[in-house]
């Protein structure tokens, strides 16, 4: 009975109008990525707890057979393997070889056992997907490209970021869910603390 | 309802043009490959456009096409009514009124907004292509920023000619880091890659895309001693008279005769409804905007 149930929920979920959905779904995570900083609606896709509106859509949109996933902490549950299995395919691998990773920040860690991409390929190199409670524009200041002059994102911690900016034009590449809120951090952007900067 | 998936592609292509697309935003400049599709077109006719405006298009999206600055050319045409039988989206003319924007070899008149996609088709992404024809080489050369090569050629030019002897396709810097070809636009246009819209580069045949973020840094390459100079034809615009636009030059008859109007027919034609002339626009118009 359990069984059925479990198999049940990972049979729902997926977009409504999938080529419709997740084209806009897509845009919303271009523009994140474009314009770090800035916050987005990014909706449609419905995954099993504790897996957001936002982190559902964007695995929807971006995930499917060819890219290998990485699961992390409590992110890591039999009802949203089975929920990938079915809606995405995408393999669940380590983070040695993910193109994607979920879960929270501290689940993430040690960030530094995802793959940064290669010198001559710098884009073999996994983008994180990271669930956060809230998102708000304040804390961390940014500058770089998609940032006129500079903006601000309430990021979870500041030296890993900072070090991953140094790596460029290596390093990872970041989402942050929280709802059906998405933000991005590429790799290009340069952190400082807002106190720091004033 | 269309026969074909929304906007023609099927869902696996476009989530791949996708991740290659986020990948080229997080590496301005820097070229990533990608599985380009056989598209119902010849290569050459804007295949990696098509195909980078096809993953990004939704349905509420407004699209403009421009070849070489026009919107009524064949190119511009045909494949303006590809994605409205494909996606069924609203299209236009005007610049200001499109989301996205696919252009072979032009950046329009008018400065883009926020909110805006440019998207450009490109033949040969690799500038250093014509300098070192290995690929092994080129990547490596961009791994180890050694643009060196790229430095002789412009002096060659220099030494030869007096001066940098490209004008079109000239060769930028992107955020300090890669060396990029910005599609065979004329160099008229550099100045204006540091812009506020999002611009997204698809290269079908050499399976590349790249893309330049909003507000990213474009410095076209030069010397201290010889710098950019995004030089114009010296005329205004024969039909509506603007002297700061990118003009083409016409031949109009068998006597030598020729006439210089703005490569960016959109915005000539707005400036023409708003009562601008130039030399040769017709005479009844002339006297309609004198009364």
């Amino acid at each position: 009975m359990l069984e059925k149930q479990m198999s049940d929920q990972s049979l729902i979920g997926a977009f409504a109008t999938p080529p419709q959905d997740a084209a806009r779904a897509f845009r919303a995570a271009l523009e994140a990525l474009a314009r770090p900083g800035t916050l987005h609606e990014i909706k449609g896709g419905q995954a099993p707890a504790p897996v957001s509106e936002a982190a559902a859509s964007l695995l929807l949109t971006l995930c499917d057979p060819e890219t290998p996933l990485c699961l992390m902490g409590a992110h890591d549950t039999p009802e949203f393997r089975d929920w990938i299995a079915f809606q995405i395919g995408a393999p669940i691998v380590g983070p040695a070889k993910a193109m994607f990773a979920l879960g929270t920040w501290d689940a993430l860690q040690p960030v530094t056992a995802f793959p940064i991409g290669t010198a001559e390929y710098p884009d073999r190199s996994t983008t994180l997907i990271v669930e956060m409670d809230t998102l708000s524009q304040d804390g961390a200041q940014l500058t770089g490209p998609g940032i006129e002059t500079t903006a601000s994102l309430s990021l979870p911690a500041l030296e890993p970021f900072q070090m991953n900016a140094m790596l460029f034009p290596l390093g990872l590449d970041f989402y942050f869910t929280s709802g059906t809120q998405i933000a991005g951090l590429p790799r290009s952007t340069q952190v400082t603390d807002m106190m720091e900067a004033n | 309802m269309s026969d074909y998936n929304f906007a023609y592609l099927d869902e696996q292509t476009k989530r791949m043009i996708r991740r290659a697309i986020l990948k080229g935003i997080a590496v301005p400049g820097y070229q990533v490959p990608f599985a380009s599709r056989e598209m119902p077109m010849p290569y050459g006719w804007g295949t990696g456009g098509v195909q980078v405006s096809a993953a990004c298009l939704m349905p509420e999206d407004v699209l403009k096409v421009i070849d070489q600055g026009a919107d009524d050319t064949t190119n511009a045409v045909s494949i303006r009514k590809f994605f409205e039988k494909t996606a069924e989206v609203a299209v236009t003319e005007k610049t200001r009124e499109a989301t996205v924007i696919q252009t072979r070899h032009r950046i329009p008149e008018e400065l883009l907004t926020e909110g805006q996609i440019l998207v450009y088709q490109v033949p040969i992404p690799e500038p250093l292509r014509f300098l070192e024809p290995r690929e092994t080489e080129t990547r490596k050369m961009h791994a180890l920023e050694e643009y060196g090569l790229m430095h002789v050629k412009l002096y060659e030019d220099i030494a030869k000619h007096g001066h940098i002897a490209t004008s079109y396709a000239y060769p930028v810097k992107v955020e300090g880091r890669y060396v990029m070809d910005p599609s065979p636009i004329p160099k008229f246009d550099n100045p204006k890659m540091e812009m506020a819209a999002i611009q997204l580069f698809g290269a079908g045949r050499e399976q590349r895309i790249y893309a330049v973020p909003p507000y990213t840094k474009v410095v076209s390459l030069d010397f201290e001693d010889h710098p950019f100079d995004p030089s114009k034809a010296n005329h205004p615009c024969d039909l509506c008279g603007a002297e700061h636009t990118y003009l083409d030059e016409v031949i109009i008859d068998d006597d030598g005769g020729r006439m210089f109007v703005c490569s960016d027919t959109d915005y000539c034609a707005e400036r023409q409804a708003t009562g601008h002339r130039g030399r040769l626009s017709p005479s009844q118009d002339l006297e309609k905007a004198a009364e």
